[in-house]
Formats: C-alpha cells, structure tokens, sequence
C-alpha cells in the first residue's frame, strides 16, 4: 500500500512538471499568461509604490545584495513583531504562552524564517500570538519563498543569456513570484487544507468538557494560513510545536498528500524550466530523473527501517512497525515519504518525530541534509542546488574524456570552476566546524542529554546539517532553545541561505557572459541514463568524501551497536 | 546600488502587509463562509456543551470506554502542549521507562492486564506508544477490536454489536490508497454513548 502512494506520489509529481514548468517559464520571462488581466495591474501599481523601475537589470553581484538586503529587512521586521508581541492585541491569553520570546529565541525565529529554515526552537501554541504567526510567520514564508524562487529564476537567466552583464530585476522577480506563483497556489492549497479539517480562526483556545467529565483546553488559532504556504515556500516551521503530526495542522492522509506536492512540485518544475530556458529541455528532464532515482533509494531504505519493530522491543509481543512518534492516520507509509520528501527540501515539515527513528531511518534524512537539497531541493534554491552538482559532474566527465568541460552549453573556465569549488566545500566546511564546535565546549554538549550513545552526535550534526541546507528539521532530543544554538544555528542558516546563493549567482552570471556553445560530436553529452549515473556517483562520492567519518560516528555506529 | 535602498525597505513593509494582512483576511472570509465547521476547529457539540473536537484525542481511562494511545502532550492529552517523547529505540527509558514516565513494557503487561489478554499475547505497536503530537485521534483497527471485550462486558452489551459499531466507525485510507485503516477514537465512543444512554451498568447487567 506505501509502495503504491509513493508511486502515485511520484507520478503526480512528475505529470505536474511540465505545465507548471512551462507557466514558471512564463513568468520568469514576463510573457502573457492567464492570470494577467488580474495581476497585471497589481503588479504595475507595486513598482510604482516601491519605487521598481522594471526594466533596469542587475549584475549577479547586485542582485545577490539585493536579496541579501531583503532578508535582512525582513529579519529586521519579524525580529521586531515578535519582541514587540505581548503589546499585539487577539488571543491565546496570556496564561498559555509559557515559553519566553527572549532576544535570542527571537532573533533565531527571525532569521530562520527569512532563510526558509523555519528551524523551531520554540513551540508555537505557548509562544506565539495569533497575530505574530500571521503577520510575522505566515507573511516571511511568503517572501522567503518569493524570495528563493527570484534567486533560483536570475541563477537560470545566467545560463539562458548570451554575451549578457545581466541576470534580471530582483525586486521584479520578487513580485512577480509573489503575485503568479504562491498567492494563488497559496490561496487554493489553503482552501483544501481548511475543507480537510484545518482549523482558520481567531477564538480563544477552546474548553471542552470530555465524555469522561474532565476539561479539555485546545489550542486554535489561524492555523491553515500557514501550513499549506510553509510547505509552498519550502520553509517548514508549524503553527504547533509537533509540527505537521498535529491533527490541527495535518489532519487527514489527503491533507499530507497535498503539503507534500506543495514542497515538490515547484521545485521539480523548475527543472523544466531551466531546461526550456537553456534550450535543453532533455537535460532539465535527466535532472529530474536523477531526483527520482535517489528519492527512491531513500524512500527504499528509510521505509524499510521503520517497517520493522526496532530490535530493541524484540521480546515484548508487539505487532506492528515502529510507531513511537508516528500518527496512526499516516502510519509508516506516509510518515516515511514525508520524511525522505522534507529532508529533501529544504522544508523542516514532519508528521513524525525523527529522534524516535532507527538509525537508518535517521541516516537516509542526515544524508540528504548533508547532500545539499540536490533532490528537488528549496524553491528555486533547488535550481543551483542540483546545477551546482551537475556542473561539479560536467567538469569531471570532461577531464575523463579530455574536453573542455561546459554545462548547458557554457564553458566551465577556470573563473568558473572556482566558484563551483568553493560552493561544493560550504557545506561540509559549516557544518562539520560548527558540529566540532559544538561537540568541543560544554554548552554545546548540555543541550543533549535525551538520548544517549552515538544518537547525542547525530542529533548535532543533524542540527548544522540541517540549518545549512535551511531545512529546519530537527531532532527533537537536541534542546534547542538556549544562547550555543541559537546563535550557532544562525551562522549556519546565513552561510547556507546567502553565501551559497552568492557563490551560485557569481557563477551564474560570468556564465551569462559567455556565448552558448554549439554542441558538437567532442561535447559530453548531459541528457542521456550515462550522464545521469555519472551525476548520482558525483553527488554520492562528494558527500562520502566530506561525511562518511561523521556519519560513521553518528547513525553507523548506532546501526552497528546492536 | 543606492538606488535599490527604496525598493529594499518599501517591499518589506508593503509585501509583509500583502501576504501577512491580505491574504489572510481573503482566506479567512472565503473559508469561514464556506467550511465554517472545518474552520473553528471540527468541534463536537453535544447537548450544547462542546465535548471535544473530532480531531484532537482526549483522554479515556474508564473500563466502559475505548481508549486512545498513550500521550506525550503536556502530562497527557494537553492540547495546548503537543509533542512526543523524542526517545530513540536505542534509549532503555523508552522501553523500560523511568520514574513518573511509563516504559513501553509496562504499558504492554497494562493493555493486556486490562483487556484480560494473557502475558504474551500479541499488542498492536500503537497502543503502546506515543504519538508525534500527542494528540493522535486514531487508533488502529486491531487496536480497538482487542478493547471490544472489555468495553462489551464493563457495558453489559454483546461482543457482536460493538464489532459492528467498531466496522462502522472505521475510516479506510483516503481514496483507496492514502494513509492507513484506522479508528477515531471520539466518534467511537459517541456512538457508544448513543448505543447505549446508561454508561455505567456494571459488569452485572445482563
């Protein structure tokens, strides 16, 4: 029955690739689409307030600021709204919010929301106020996933244009990402979720009394105005502090199901895009094919983990799979997909809690954090996530069969390959330092006293792996909210938010100087199953060199314990 | 570069007030018309009074009713705290528990104790662990079927018309292939309550 979800699953994906790749192609390069006659006029009005000039273009270095500019701005604000939140008027009371909004949970809630990371280091239902998930949290998973997908349409341009100093207006992708893409996918998801059973309102918690004769007080609150965007965006962090395993937030199989395509569909539609673009559309397609091949491998092992009774519960006569931190409406099949999906993706959404896995069932998401969101990826972040590899691949294969190696028909010189080599080495770099970091000084070692064994390393690399690849998901024995990983959990979301699209939009846009090549017999070509094998082994070779000795301390030597 | 300042601190400001203000009054006003119930949170009202929601799990502990899975929210059932229980499998509180938290072997000899099943029969994996938030309102079909017996006696209703009730309220997965069979646990009593109007007839009853 999993099999047949993850099937169905996949082929949804894969049929939505080509419309929504195409509509993406429109509004990247500001052709007519449907929803013109509506927007058009919005989106003239906008330029004219923000003071936009729509067709004066960016080098790759001012769009990169530009970005970096909004980002902070947004931080700014939502640092702002949730300092200032107890003077915000609407409900919960008081009484329930009982965790904090210190200086430093703030500042981390902010900047993990304007990176997508939506890392949650609190729990929304005793912290937040109605009014500060809407108008900080619902608002920043709109712009930082604007935000990305505007990054991810300059990083494409520099390989569409020829002999150009320019990669398009951040400001006019901005808007028109906001506009044509999520406010209307945004407006219908929501409305399915709220059909589903998504709580949207302003009341104060409610108190029931239960059949028994007992009280019952249950948190409300505007609940679907994020959780179908937090997926959309691909941010991730939850109304309520169990994230998408929360009834409120999740509550039907279906409603998962949509979350799901929500985070993948975009993102592999991007590919098509990148391929139409670049005139290469069979080379947009072998990306998304080798998406699949390794989002299978994962879906593979991770459910073949959690299937299984853990060993550890052997003698006691239980009958099932391992359902500890798992809802029974989404057992192992839909809880595992979303797992492999979300680690993938740049979105800490879960259904299930993660810490409660076995090691391989720890091992496949770790993994895929530590890949770098090469599977679908963040919105539009997921474009040089992948291109970065591919290239990475390109280069390889060239120096295999002595050619100059080009990618999408744009030569990789040394300027570029520069660039390439220093965004493969960011993420081990961040990640294993700061998990040194952290490993090395006591408060780094205080947060984790849950669990024990190699399970206490994995839960910190973990963290930085997932901040880094401003994903989000956590395991949850790692007690996040103090001063060591509040404020280290910052640098990694800002190093892998702005210094990696930094390095992709430099190269981006020396790429955008170049003319195209014109494929020829000497060209390795990049659309057949050979340039895909070799793009899987580069991915996989590049990780196992940077990873393998942390992995081996972490979920390995968990799975070889037994 | 100067020049982008305005559009810098402009779009944060207007686009905050379009997605963060906007969107969700538009939501709010097409979804409050359309799914009123869905939207104030699927409430049960009985007899005027809420007694819960149909989505959130309450707690159960009486003989005369079917029970939900054990609960990490807050000090159980909380729903204003939810969560789990974060244990790894490789953690021995998970399986032997630790003072005031209950390790899963004693919740399986509890399950079987109170359900009269002997010392090794077989527990289905949910009704011994906690779920992701907490507030899981299923339970599984095995699950509610083996509480059957002793709902049926403690009610002093047959076997018979409780596995009907149980068939009844069993949702399967959505569109034939989404999610697993599974059993809400509210609706369930609910509809024992309506079965039969006198809770607590004793294991004497006829």
């Amino acid at each position: 029955m999993s099999w047949l979800a993850y099937a169905v699953f996949i082929a949804l994906v894969l049929a939505l690739a080509h419309p929504l790749g195409s509509y993406l192609t429109r509004v990247c390069e500001r052709r007519r689409t449907f929803l013109d006659p509506l927007l058009l006029p919005i989106e003239w009005a906008l330029y004219r307030v923000l003071g936009v000039r729509e067709d004066q273009e960016m080098s790759a270095v001012t769009y990169a600021v530009c970005f970096a500019t909004f980002g902070a701005g947004c931080a700014v604000l939502l640092f702002l709204i949730l300092m200032l939140q107890h003077w915000l008027p609407g409900g919960p009371s008081e009484g329930y919010l009982t965790t904090p909004m210190t200086a430093d949970l703030a500042a981390n809630t902010a900047v993990s929301f304007t990176t997508t990371t939506t890392w949650q280091a609190y729990a929304g239902e005793s912290t937040l106020r109605y009014l500060s998930q809407v108008l900080g949290l619902v608002a920043e998973n709109f712009l930082a996933g604007a935000a990305g997908l505007a990054v991810g349409f300059g990083f494409i341009r520099g390989f569409a244009r020829q002999s150009a100093e320019t990669i398009g207006n951040f400001w006019v992708d901005l808007v028109r990402s906001l506009l044509w893409v999520l406010l209307p996918l945004g407006l219908i998801g929501s409305l399915a979720l709220v059909w589903q059973g998504v709580p949207l309102n302003l009341s104060p918690y409610t108190l029931a009394h239960t059949l028994e004769g007992r009280t019952q007080v249950i948190a409300q609150g505007p609940v679907a105005a994020l959780e179908f965007i937090k997926n959309l965006g691909t941010n991730g962090g939850g109304f309520f502090n169990a994230n998408g395993a929360h009834p409120y937030a999740n509550p039907t199989p279906l409603t998962n199901l949509i979350d799901m395509l929500g985070i993948c569909a975009l993102p592999a539609a991007l590919m098509i895009t990148l391929g139409q673009m670049t005139q290469r559309v069979r080379a947009g397609w072998t990306l998304l094919c080798v998406m699949v091949v390794l989002l299978l491998g994962g879906l593979a092992l991770c459910d073949r983990a959690e299937r299984v009774l853990p060993p550890q519960l052997g003698d006691l006569h239980l009958v099932g799979g391992n359902m500890e931190g798992k809802e029974v409406r989404f057992g192992i099949g839909q809880s595992v997909l979303t797992t492999v999906v979300a680690s993938n993706t740049s979105t800490g959404s879960y259904n299930a809690q993660h810490d409660s896995y076995q090691p391989l069932g720890v091992l496949v998401p770790l993994t895929f954090l530590l890949l770098g969101e090469v599977v679908f990826g963040g919105l539009g972040t997921g474009v040089y996530s992948i291109a970065m590899m591919a290239l990475a691949a390109a280069f390889l294969g060239a120096l295999m069969i002595g050619r100059t190696p080009e990618y999408l028909g744009k030569k990789m010189t040394a300027a570029e390959t520069r660039w390439i080599a220093l965004y493969v080495l960011a993420t081990p770099m961040v990640v294993l330092v700061l998990t040194a970091l952290a490993v090395l000084t006591p408060a780094g070692r205080a947060a984790v006293t849950l669990n024990g064994g190699p399970r206490r390393f994995t839960e910190i690399l973990f963290a930085y792996a997932s901040c880094m690849a401003n994903n989000g998901l956590a395991l949850g024995g790692l007690d996040a909210n103090n001063g060591f990983y509040n404020a280290t959990t910052i640098v990694a979301m800002l190093a892998g938010r702005y210094g990696l699209a930094f390095l992709a939009l430099v190269a981006a846009g020396l790429f955008a100087r170049q003319r195209r090549v014109v494929a020829s017999s000497g060209t390795l070509p990049i659309d057949t199953p050979t340039f895909a094998l070799l793009l899987i082994g580069t991915i996989l070779l590049l990780a196992a060199v940077s990873f393998l000795p942390a992995l081996a301390m972490g979920p390995i030597a968990e799975l070889l314990e037994r | 570069m100067k020049r982008e300042l305005r559009p810098a601190i402009l779009s944060v400001l207007v686009l905050t007030f379009l997605t963060g203000v906007v969107f969700p009054l538009m939501l709010f006003a097409i979804a409050t018309w359309v799914f009123p119930h869905q939207a104030s949170g699927s409430l049960v009202v009985l007899r005027g009074t809420v007694v819960g929601s149909s989505l959130i799990a309450q707690e159960f502990s009486g003989a005369e009713w079917f029970q939900p899975r054990p609960s990490a929210a807050g000090r159980g059932y909380d729903a204003t705290a939810s969560g789990a229980t974060d244990l790894a499998p490789s953690n021995p509180k998970l399986k032997e528990g630790a003072p005031g938290f209950s390790g899963i072997r004693e919740l399986a000899a509890l399950y079987r104790k109170r359900n009269g099943l002997p010392s090794d029969a077989p527990v289905p994996i949910d009704a011994v662990t906690r779920s992701g938030s907490g507030l899981d309102p299923d339970i599984s079909p095995a699950n509610a079927l083996l509480q059957v017996p002793r709902v049926a006696r403690a009610r002093g209703l047959s076997d018979e018309a409780l596995r009907r009730l149980v068939a009844a309220q069993m949702v399967q997965p959505q569109l034939g292939f989404l999610g697993e069979p599974r059993v809400p646990v509210l609706a369930l009593n609910l509809a024992l309550a309506q079965l039969a109007s006198a809770p607590h007839m004793g294991p004497h009853a006829p």
